[in-house]
């Protein structure tokens, strides 16, 4: 396989290329045109991209690694390093942000002490912000894994955040 | 079973009307949709399923959402010969004593929002009222009666709330499926696309594009083509196409299958964003469903009309919502636009012809098909036909989605649908169309949604975002938000957009730090129009137009950040303090309670006082203040 050290991360993590075999192939026909989906299933499973992942993805599904590489950094979800156990999604769509929603993340930064798109340092916390998850009528939102948290404000943050371990 | 024919599709349609209007016993509709799942709906569901298991005579069911999000969870309760009554705010705590209630004849005035005076949808003219029979609860408003919804016109929206979003018999109950089957027996399909064309639909994506003209173009070449549905609903502040997956998908595949009949297609795909996994959740069960009943496959209904949907999901980028990125991203590659010298219908998706339309445009197509083009062509202005589902946020009272006649003035959707600004704040814009959109101020309140008007204004319809601003909103950090937003999904290929944007950004980021010199103004001007002019897609040539609606129409308030080192609404953290006004203050003390960093200081019931050295400017005490002591200055 080609070194291509485009990660800075720590990749010890271990791919089962059994049943990333299996995805490529019977989920999705090993079709080029489902790689996005491909790799948001395997963001799935391993919270992130792997680099290993990627480079077999390239040679099994025919498509060179550089443009995967190129997918993995164009498409916002997609992340190379390893995110934390809980992914907290900040809303700065147009109706949270005029509800104070720049203000919960602002709040929510100092708390954590990292930045936009980071990982606290016990792996607990990723911290990113998006663009609008639908729920406008009950901004400011905050989206914590799966869990959607509404009409957030600075004071409720470090009680929501407390029930994520 | 497979619906191949008018009569099976007619005794489903006849058994579940039955069961939707006069079931058994008891039933309760939660509105599952996400907002309501947000405010609490699942709990609530699951305490009702504990209480009620299935099959005891009371029925728990999920439906779509329906629209006033500001009262969520919504919960609705019937029963054979009872009023229909829709309770508000109804979280897991209440939801037992409301149901209990009900059955009780007890109803709890306080969470109750409305009744229903009929139930059935446009499509649904010919048969009774199921209510008219049943007296109404005195002293409850009716639902078509109450503000947020006397002044709307349920097209698209006809069957969010009021069916299972995962029951394929609910949507035929409500007249689903009618419409397709017709046009696969009996309708030529170029007698679909007159239809249309004479219904006078324009995409509700934002572009405004005529849909029966696409279809036309679409239909008129040779080979392999596709029907796409656009779901990658990307503006902030925008969500009536998740609604609308999420409430009522077999309107959306309806609509797509009768463009498949209309124009010679085959394969359809659905590219929803990956952001609303409960919609894609709904859409393959829907998908599913409707393959259980022959109604998508192969040779549908005995005819040799065949017909497959494929979803897609994206993975978080705005600019694929633009029609030749979103083609490419559909390929597996990565989506960015390409000059559109020639147009995704001729040559779009692996080079083919390609017919591209919104989720909200197909969701409009049955009832076109049923009720005839004429008849939506009535509602509206000249240019701009039927009705639009708008999403109103922000500031003010009534959130929710609300899909209105076209020509309604800004002004009735604000203030009669919308209820006004919250807290006696006063109206400052409304901003319309997301980020390639503009904000339009109160002089203009009066004029209709329209395409040409808001067009004129310097605004878009846009795909429906309504974004209502009060007089704490400075204009010049929204314009510097949109831009920041942009300047991320800007996919960077051509120069004006990519190198434009974060030059614009950066002198709005001075304005808004204080940092603004004279002829920001006039440099801000001549970028927005070298970028209009020069980008090469739609997302660049539309990206200032939030700066130039904001120097059009709040020019005073960037001089106010540039010349006078002020922001007036009190947002630019550089540029106001908060001081107590020692006349209005009376002492209550409650911000000094609430301040984070202890700098308000005061003995009560005597004026207070900010220590400025201390205050992070984070304007707790500003909302917390009941007597508008708080001044921003």
């Amino acid at each position: 396989m080609i070194e291509t050290g485009i990660y800075n991360a720590n990749q010890d993590v271990e791919i089962d290329y059994m049943e990333l075999d299996r995805i490529i192939d019977q989920e999705f026909n090993n079709d080029k045109e489902n790689l996005i989906m491909i790799l948001q299933v395997i963001q799935h499973q391993y919270n992130y991209l792997p680099q290993a992942s990627l480079l077999y993805l390239s040679e099994k599904i025919g498509v060179p690694f550089s443009q995967i590489y190129g997918l993995s950094t164009f498409y916002s979800t997609f992340s190379l390093e390893p995110r934390g156990r809980n992914i907290i999604s900040v809303c700065l769509g147009t109706a949270c942000y005029v509800r104070g929603g720049a203000r919960v993340w602002e709040r929510i930064q100092e708390i954590l002490n990292v930045g936009a798109g980071k990982t606290t340092e016990d792996m607990r916390f990723t911290l990113e912000p998006v663009r609008c998850i639908g729920c406008c009528g009950l901004g400011p939102v905050v989206k914590i894994n799966e869990d959607i948290h509404s009409r957030i404000g600075r004071e409720k943050i470090q009680q929501v955040l407390d029930r994520y371990q | 079973m497979q619906v191949g024919f008018f009569k099976d599709l007619e005794k489903i349609t006849r058994d579940y009307r039955k069961k939707l209007y006069y079931p058994g016993g008891i039933k309760v509709n939660i509105g599952m949709a996400s907002c309501g799942i947000a405010a609490g709906a699942k709990a609530s569901f699951e305490k009702a399923l504990e209480r009620f298991p299935q099959g005891n005579g009371t029925q728990i069911s999920q439906t779509g959402c329906l629209g006033f999000c500001q009262e969520e969870p919504l919960v609705e309760i019937l029963g054979n010969g009872k009023p229909r009554i829709i309770y508000r705010h109804l979280t897991e705590d209440k939801i037992l004593d409301a149901i209990e209630g009900y059955i009780q004849g007890d109803f709890n005035t306080k969470w109750i929002l409305a009744q229903l005076r009929d139930p059935r949808s446009l499509l649904e003219d010919t048969i009774e009222n199921p209510l008219a029979e049943v007296e109404p609860i005195e002293g409850i408003p009716f639902l078509e009666d109450i503000p947020f919804y006397s002044k709307q016109t349920k097209i698209a929206l006809r069957n969010c709330g009021y069916i299972d979003p995962d029951s394929i018999e609910e949507y035929m109950a409500k007249g689903g499926y009618l419409a397709f089957i017709k046009s696969l027996s009996q309708i030529e399909p170029t007698e679909i696309i007159n239809i249309v064309k004479e219904s006078g639909l324009r995409g509700r994506g934002g572009a405004g594009f005529p849909t029966g003209t696409k279809w036309e173009s679409c239909a008129k070449l040779d080979g392999e083509r596709y029907v796409i549905c656009n779901a990658d609903e990307g503006d902030p502040g925008a969500y009536m196409d998740r609604s609308i997956l999420e409430g009522d998908p077999h309107s959306v595949l309806e609509g797509m299958l009768i463009a498949a009949l209309a124009i010679g297609s085959n394969q359809g795909f659905i590219y929803v964003r990956h952001e609303y996994p409960l919609a894609v959740k709904r859409l393959v069960t829907a998908i599913k469903r409707a393959e259980d009943y022959g109604l998508i496959g192969e040779n549908i209904g005995g005819s040799d009309f065949s017909f497959k949907i494929k979803i897609s999901t994206g993975a978080g980028a705005f600019v694929c919502g633009e029609s030749t990125a979103l083609m490419a991203s559909l390929e597996g590659k990565v989506g960015r636009p390409r000059a559109k010298y020639v147009h995704t219908v001729e040559k779009g998706f692996r080079d083919k012809p390609s017919n591209l339309n919104n989720v909200e445009t197909y969701a409009n197509i049955p009832a076109i098909l049923l009720k005839g083009g004429q008849w939506y062509a009535n509602i509206g202005t000249e240019h701009s036909k039927g009705t639009k589902v708008f999403s109103l946020v922000g500031k003010v009272k009534n959130t929710g989605l609300v899909e209105v006649p076209m020509g309604i003035s800004l002004r009735e959707i604000v203030f009669d649908v919308g209820g006004g600004i919250p807290k006696k704040k006063k109206f400052k814009a409304v901003q319309t169309g997301g980020p390639s959109g503009g904000c339009i101020p109160e002089k203009f309140l009066d004029a209709p949604v329209d395409y040409q008007k808001l067009a004129e204004l310097g605004a878009i319809m846009g795909s429906g975002g309504m974004i209502v601003m009060d007089h704490d909103t400075c204009m010049v950090n929204i314009a510097r938000y949109f831009l920041d937003f942009l300047k991320d999904e800007s996919c960077g290929q051509c120069i004006p957009c990519r190198e434009g944007i974060v030059q614009m950004l950066e002198i709005l980021t001075d304005i808004c730090e204080g940092n603004g010199k004279e002829g920001d103004i006039e440099l801000l001007e001549e970028l927005a129009t070298m970028i209009k002019r020069f980008s090469l897609c739609g997302l660049g040539k539309s990206a200032p137009n939030s700066v130039l609606t904001t120097l059009l129409y709040f020019r005073e308030e960037y001089q106010a950040h540039i010349r006078g080192k002020k922001c007036p609404a009190g947002v630019c953290k550089a540029l106001f303090h908060y001081e107590v006004d020692e006349k209005l203050c009376n002492g209550c003390h409650l911000c000094a309670l609430k301040c984070p960093q202890e700098a308000v200081t005061g003995e009560k019931k005597e004026p207070h006082h900010i220590d400025q050295d201390k205050c992070i400017k984070c304007s707790i005490c500003y909302e917390a203040c009941k007597f508008d002591a708080i001044l921003i200055k």
